[in-house]
């Protein structure tokens, strides 16, 4: 669109004409000042001038058409009606139906369409295509493989490093570990090696809770587990003593010389008691094998003693479990039967209630081809019991005497304290390397 | 009338499960219906519109196809709709289990 604005103007209107060339000054007028004028005019003083230091503005009014708006819904309850029917007439309604039923096409096509719904719905009545196909399924997670990150190293803290003969846990809460270090070769022991054992107290790595300084090195140590305090062990000289971490670190008590054990102590553990001061300990020695019952009140002598004696050989002792409580509930359950693990390789299933020896002693199990370093029972199915030795680890059953019932092969040297039923899946249990590596099968 | 669509539509509403059936024209008037007035007409609304956009969506995707067939399962019914150039059947029907 062209913006054009069409003018008229006379020529003798333009002005004058434009000159583009240098031409001389040409006087046009002259006014010559009148002098008269003159006494008309006034000075004004002061004179008076406003001044205001702003930008100019203007003011300008616009103003648009305005449109309303307004929003509302909109109901379509009935649609599409032809122009000259209204929709609440009813007569009008039926008539209009009443014609399009007569509409030929409209019969072809609602037979086509029928037939082809028909099909639809008997397939919906003969199969129910949305039914819950997996009723009880449930979503299983993804299964990691178990895997286990070291925490902390507890180093001896002495020079020449002993090794770490037993563990025990805190009872309460598993804060603290107390260790039992010991020279277990025969006569490596230099003379002047420390014979303290310690607990540590697992956040701090360095420096050790408490010390236990016994006459002799522990060879095993375990809490009391309904006294936090109280500290059983059993040293390499066969001696039995009795720690409380709130006196000190000498022995409360230490078990005479003469009734003693001749070898080290291996095993040393509480039995479930209503004064909580029973104590079983047994030892591995050459000549006298003993399993002795104790109480930690009076360690001078033994309530009982039993020598190892199956079949008329003596055995010597290395291992020890006895029954757990398999429930809470049977908490109260006294600790009598006892699996008892040999040098030998056999496996002896105990019990202290019995009358005569020969039914103490009551079970024996060919258990493995050297010694049987650990014998655990499972937790909450008391029969089975798992042992470890010849760089095997087999799962035992009490009623059945010629085979393991499972069996797995290792590659280790030595187990130390390593095997404990898991309490969480019943069927697992952990193995330990003397390298210092865990396995973890599961007793399938 | 014609006879053969009654049979038709008889036979339909005799099946199974079959609750209501509606014929709607393109404009979306319902022309026969078995459900009660508030029920057609809501249906003859919504239907026509889902149809419809039902159809536009098979005609994008691919110029030479079309809507041939439209299944609407909800938890209590399912509605099936069965479009034509002029015409569109409606049927609700609750299929019963398995």
């Amino acid at each position: 669109m062209e913006i054009v604005h069409v003018y008229q103007k006379k020529r003798r209107e333009f002005g004058r004409q434009c000159v583009f060339s240098d031409r001389k000054a040409k006087e046009m007028v002259n006014i010559e000042p009148d002098e008269g004028q003159r006494d008309e005019f006034i000075y004004k003083n002061p004179a008076d001038v406003a001044i205001q230091c702003t930008k100019d503005f203007s003011e300008h009014e616009v103003n648009t058409e305005t449109v309303e708006f307004k929003d509302s819904g909109m109901n379509h309850v009935e649609g599409g009606w032809p122009k000259d029917i209204d929709p609440d007439e009813v007569e009008q309604v039926m008539r209009y139906r009443k014609k399009v039923e007569k509409d030929e096409t409209f019969q072809e096509t609602i037979m086509n369409l029928g037939g082809m719904m028909e099909t639809f719905i008997q397939q919906n009545n003969a199969i129910d295509i949305y039914e819950e196909y997996f009723p009880h399924e449930s979503e299983t997670a993804v299964l990691e493989p178990p895997a286990a990150t070291m925490v902390n190293v507890f180093r001896d803290p002495c020079t020449p490093a002993r090794s770490a003969s037993s563990l025990s846990w805190y009872p309460d809460g598993a804060r603290k570990l107390a260790v039992a270090y010991s020279i277990l070769e025969f006569q490596k022991a230099p003379a002047d090696v420390s014979m303290d054992s310690y607990v540590w107290d697992l956040e701090r790595p360095n420096m050790p809770d408490f010390t236990l300084s016994p006459s002799s090195p522990l060879v095993s140590l375990r809490y009391n587990p309904k006294d936090v305090h109280i500290l059983l062990g059993g040293c390499y000289n066969g001696q039995v003593a009795i720690w409380d971490t709130r006196k000190g670190s000498r022995p409360l008590e230490t078990s005479p010389v003469e009734q003693s054990h001749r070898d080290p102590v291996y095993a040393a553990e509480f039995l479930a008691s209503k004064t909580g001061t029973h104590t079983c300990t047994h030892t591995y020695t050459r000549s006298l094998r003993r399993v002795k019952w104790c109480d930690t009140r009076k360690l001078s002598e033994s309530t009982e003693s039993l020598a190892l004696e199956v079949i008329g050989s003596v055995l010597g002792g290395v291992a020890l479990d006895l029954s757990h409580p398999c429930t809470p509930l049977h908490a109260q359950l006294p600790r009598t039967h006892t699996v008892i693990g040999t040098e030998e390789g056999i496996v002896i299933n105990g019990n202290k209630k019995a009358k005569t020896p020969a039914e103490k002693l009551a079970q024996t199990y060919g258990a493995h081809h050297g010694p049987v370093y650990t014998v655990k029972r499972n937790p909450f199915f008391q029969k089975y019991f798992m042992t470890v030795g010849d760089w095997t680890s087999r799962i035992w059953c009490e009623d059945v005497r010629e085979d393991p019932i499972g069996e797995a092969e290792e590659n280790f040297w030595q187990n130390v304290d390593p095997e404990k039923w898991s309490e969480m899946r019943l069927a697992r249990d952990s193995v330990a390397n003397a390298a210092t590596t865990g396995d973890a099968a599961a007793a399938e | 009338m014609s006879a053969e669509v009654e049979e038709t539509l008889k036979r339909i509403s005799g099946h199974k499960g079959v609750e209501g059936i509606v014929i709607l024209n393109k404009e979306g008037i319902a022309i026969k219906s078995t459900l009660d007035q508030t029920a057609t007409t809501q249906y003859a609304g919504l239907i026509s519109s889902i149809a419809a956009q039902a159809s536009h969506v098979v005609r994008e995707l691919d110029p030479q196809d079309g809507l041939t067939f439209l299944r609407l399962r909800s938890k209590k019914h399912e509605i099936m709709v069965a479009p034509d150039n002029d015409y569109l059947l409606v049927v609700i029907q609750n299929p019963t289990d398995a």
